[in-house]
């Protein structure tokens, strides 16, 4: 790989004065782009600054480290150990020495610079092209500095950006329920985190059984499922402002909730006497329409992002399959007609995929197919795991994954668990307790 | 407040809707109960091993033991079990009903809860579906031998308070239940 892409590069340069790095995303990556991520330079005055506020040593290297891990979970970079670094960072950061990158190897570097200016944190960061000796993006940004982590993965995000192509995911947060307890008494809390698990919240006590929870499309808000006083029903909670009211009082169980793409509605379902369809409820009107009319269990529904259509599990043919109908609940169409169930499935960003959980032969696998139901291909098979949610970008699939008990029913465990859409890169995700449903949010910058 | 008048009126909307449909889901239903069992083919062939070992707990895959079984009353036993993705009472399921619901018709103050649950071999938001519709049978088959539909609760809890945290067939079917538990 990396010789066929330096070779690509030295065909490019004399025809064309200007060198582009280009790192393709749609394959799974096996030599990831290797680049230095020098650490963001500070003044003395600076540094002291935001170590008094902080609590961080040198905050220009804490958030280079962000960006370095960044880089290398995405699997598509990676950052070159700093020890090999020849170049101060101060001075790299005014005009890098080609030559001493080039030598270690770097075929992109990160630059830049931190201050403290009027209380506020002031970022710059430069991105280059070692090959082509160029500058290929220079931004600077200023926020509180508090912000700091943000500061951190907006500049991953414009890195990514520049390099594949494609928007980012790391300046996002998942939210998901954190679990403890023995299996049959699990305590359930609904909780909040970066998208590298920093900065961590418990946004429920875990008085009652919370389930599902997912994003609207700014971020703000979350629809889930809550066993309050007992009765399971859907619920929205404002994360700025903690509020919580109740959206899916029906006289029955509601549940599987989900927003519409343009966060007006929630979408979800309804069970009674035996049988479960899908409804939406407008959250401005309050109004409720009934999507589905049948006596199977209709559940798991989800937007295309243009809203036209919803794909949602239904066993109406007898077991549980993945349909897709318009919004109006018309022209329902099977899609998966694989071997055994299958479950879960939410429409990818991008509007050409869904993904899903499946189950065939006692074994859970996630995978996608196209919205026709063609070009299935599972991504990874495990004892238990199940619903799967899109990165921003499409690229990157979070579901969760249990563990199976031992011949005394001992050593279960569920844990958040990500993997590109290539297949490629399987990667636990870290969480202070055991985790399940989560649920990824928007870029929260652009 | 502005919100809880137009809720109200949603809600009307819905209960009217649920009215004008309530026969219609009640035949669907029965018909349901009658049409073959999910293929199950490929899985079958593995689990009869392991069924043979663990015999006389189990008949095909619903459970039959007593381990986790408490009693409402003498010879009430409070919970009936399920086939995988199945929501069919068995004959023994069906005999255990009859005894709650004769105990239910002689202690008429009495209201109960149904709770259905699923085993973890299945999709968190399906099989809180197949809770409710598991919960949903043993309830019908109550009222059909005189329980009035107004004494009883249903609740499913999907997979998430299983009985037993083993991850074996026996394990599974102990907790595939619909459990009758005094509300009062």
């Amino acid at each position: 790989m990396i010789k066929k892409f330096i070779i690509f590069i030295f065909i490019i340069i004399p025809i064309k004065a200007l060198a582009l790095i280009e790192v393709d995303i749609t394959r799974g990556n096996l030599n990831p782009l290797p680049l230095a991520v020098s650490p963001l330079s500070i003044d003395e005055t600076s540094r002291k600054n935001f170590e008094q506020i902080l609590d961080k040593e040198n905050i220009g290297s804490e958030i280079s480290l962000i960006v370095e891990n960044n880089l290398r979970t995405s699997g598509l970079f990676n950052p070159l150990d700093k020890k090999a670094f020849l170049q101060a960072p101060d001075i790299a950061n005014l005009k890098p020495r080609f030559e001493d990158w080039n030598l270690i190897k770097a075929q992109a570097l990160i630059t830049g610079k931190v201050n403290f200016i009027n209380d506020k944190l002031r970022v710059e960061f430069r991105l280059w092209d070692v090959l082509a000796a160029k500058e290929m993006m220079a931004l600077a940004f200023t926020t509180v500095p508090t912000n700091w982590r943000r500061v951190g993965h907006i500049i991953s995000d414009k890195v990514y950006e520049r390099l594949t192509g494609e928007k980012g995911y790391f300046d996002t947060r998942i939210i998901y329920v954190a679990e403890e307890g023995p299996k049959t008494q699990r305590i359930k809390k609904l909780a909040i985190m970066d998208q590298d698990g920093a900065n961590n919240k418990f946004l429920t006590l875990g008085n009652e059984l919370v389930l599902t929870p997912r994003f609207n499309p700014a971020s703000q808000m979350v629809t889930y499922l809550s066993y309050f006083k007992n009765m399971p029903r859907v619920y929205l909670l404002d994360i700025e402002t903690g509020t919580q009211e109740v959206v899916g009082d029906f006289p029955g169980m509601t549940f599987a909730p989900r927003f519409s793409p343009d966060g007006k509605k929630i979408i979800m379902s309804f069970a009674k006497d035996g049988k479960s369809d899908i409804y939406t409820m407008n959250l401005e009107t309050r109004l409720v329409e009934r999507i589905t009319n049948h006596p199977s269990i209709d559940t798991s529904p989800s937007y295309s992002p243009d809203g036209k259509y919803i794909t949602f599990n239904s066993d109406r043919s007898g077991y549980q399959q993945i349909y897709v109908m318009k919004n109006d609940g018309s022209d329902v169409k099977r899609i998966s007609f694989g071997n055994g169930l299958y479950g879960t499935p939410v429409w990818s960003p991008r509007g050409d995929l869904i993904a899903f959980t499946k189950l065939h032969k006692g074994k859970f696998y996630i995978g996608v197919m196209r919205i026709d139901g063609t070009g299935e291909r599972l991504l990874t098979e495990n004892y238990y795991q199940e619903a799967p949610s899109w990165s921003p970008n499409g690229r990157v699939l979070i579901f969760y994954r249990e563990t199976k008990t031992n011949s005394k029913g001992e050593g279960f465990s569920a844990k958040l668990w990500s993997i590109d859409l290539t297949g490629y890169n399987e990667r636990l995700i870290k969480t202070v307790t055991d985790a399940s449903d989560p649920s990824w949010s928007s870029l929260l910058s652009n | 407040m502005r919100l809880n008048k137009i809720f109200k009126n949603a809600l009307l909307i819905i209960s009217a809707g649920i009215i004008l449909t309530a026969c219609a889901t009640k035949k669907e239903v029965a018909v349901d109960k009658e049409t073959p069992a999910a293929p199950k083919e490929e899985t079958k062939k593995e689990e009869v091993t392991k069924i043979e070992k663990i015999a006389g707990q189990m008949q095909g895959d619903v459970y039959v033991g007593t381990d986790s079984v408490k009693y409402l009353a003498d010879g009430v036993a409070d919970r009936v079990f399920f086939a995988t993705n199945e929501s069919i009472l068995t004959t023994a399921s069906r005999e255990t009903l009859r005894a709650q619901a004769a105990w239910l018709r002689e202690n008429s103050n009495i209201t109960v809860v149904l709770e259905g649950h699923a085993d973890e071999r299945g999709t968190r938001e399906y099989n809180l579906a197949l809770g409710e519709r598991r919960a949903n049978a043993a309830k019908d088959y109550l009222m059909t031998y005189g329980v009035s539909s107004d004494r009883i609760t249903v609740i499913s809890y999907g997979k998430e308070r299983p009985v037993d945290s083993g991850s074996t067939p026996l394990a599974w079917s102990k907790n595939r239940r619909s459990v009758t538990v005094k509300a009062n």
